[in-house]
C-alpha cells in the first residue's frame, strides 16, 4: 500500500504527537515532584524518560500502520503498559526466524539504515525504503514540535 | 501459535520480482526528502548509495536532536512551575 506522495496529513499526525507527548510529561512531572529527583541520575534519567516518551508518543500516533511504529511500540510498549510480563506473544512476525534472502544492490549503505530505521533489520529492500521515507518525515515532525515546546518554555 | 501468515510467503515470492526500476523510483522519493540533497542546486542526478548515506546522516542528526531537546526540556520542565508550564503548553499547541 503506497501512499500517493503529497497527501500525507502531516497536520493530524503532528497534532496527534503533540497531545499524546504533551500528556506524557505533564504526567511525568506530577510524578516526579519529590525532592530527591534533581540528582545527577535522577536528570539523566529524566531526560531517557523523556526521550523515550517522545519516540512512543510518535509511534503511538502513527498506530500500527507502519512496520517501524510496530516495531517501536513493542520495545517500549511492553514495558509503559504492563508490569506484569505477560506469557502471550500478540505480535507473531517477530517470533518467526525467517531467514530472508535479501535482494542484492546497495548492500553496504542498507546495514547502516537497517541498524537506523525501527525493524529495518528484517525488512526487504522495497519496504525499507517506504519505512525510511515515512520514519523520516515523522522523525521531522517530532523535532519541530519538540522545538516549538522547548521554546514556549523559556520564553 | 503457528504464525506463518500467507502475507509474509507474498512478500518473500515479491521480493525475488524487485526491479531496479523499483528500487530506482522509491530511492528518488527518498531524495526529495532530505534537505542535504533536496537543497543541492546541481541538477546532476545522484547515485543512489550517495542518497543511502545522506539518509543515515540524516536520520542521525534528527537522533541527535531529539536527544539535545530532552535534554532541554528535561531541564525546563524541572524548573518551571505548574502555571508557566501549562502557558507554554498551551501556546505552543495554539502557534501550531
Amino acid at each position: 500500500m503506497i501512499s500517493k506522495g503529497a497527501t500525507w496529513n502531516s497536520n493530524s499526525c503532528r497534532i496527534k504527537f503533540a497531545r499524546r507527548f504533551v500528556s506524557a510529561l505533564l504526567h511525568m512531572r506530577n510524578r516526579n515532584t519529590r525532592p530527591g529527583s534533581l540528582t545527577i541520575e535522577g536528570v539523566r534519567t529524566h531526560t531517557q524518560r523523556i526521550k523515550i516518551a517522545a519516540y512512543l508518543s510518535m509511534a503511538q500516533a502513527v498506530g500500527s500502520r507502519r512496520a517501524w511504529s510496530r516495531a517501536v511500540l513493542s520495545k517500549h510498549g511492553s514495558r509503559a503498559r504492563r508490569h506484569s510480563r505477560m506469557g502471550r506473544s500478540s505480535v507473531g512476525l517477530k517470533k518467526t526466524r525467517v531467514i530472508r534472502s535479501y535482494p542484492p544492490g546497495e548492500l553496504g549503505q542498507a546495514k547502516k539504515l537497517r541498524q537506523l530505521v525501527p525493524g529495518g533489520k528484517t525488512m526487504d529492500m522495497c519496504s525499507l525504503l517506504e519505512e525510511t521515507a515515512h520514519y523520516i518525515k515523522c522523525l521531522a515532525t517530532q523535532v519541530k514540535v519538540m522545538q516549538t515546546l522547548a521554546d514556549n518554555f523559556s520564553k | 501459535m503457528s504464525s506463518r501468515r500467507s502475507r509474509s510467503r507474498q512478500q518473500t515470492g515479491s521480493s525475488r520480482n524487485i526491479t531496479d526500476e523499483q528500487i530506482a523510483d522509491l530511492v528518488s522519493k527518498l531524495q526529495q526528502l532530505i534537505p542535504e540533497i533536496r537543497n543541492r542546486p546541481s541538477d546532476t542526478q545522484v547515485s543512489a548509495s550517495k542518497v543511502l548515506q545522506e539518509t543515515c546522516n540524516y536520520i542521525r542528526s534528527l537522533h541527535r536532536e531529539v536527544d539535545d531537546l530532552s535534554d532541554r526540556l528535561s531541564d525546563l520542565l524541572a524548573t518551571t512551575d505548574t502555571d508557566s508550564a501549562q502557558a507554554a503548553i498551551i501556546r505552543s499547541l495554539l502557534s501550531q
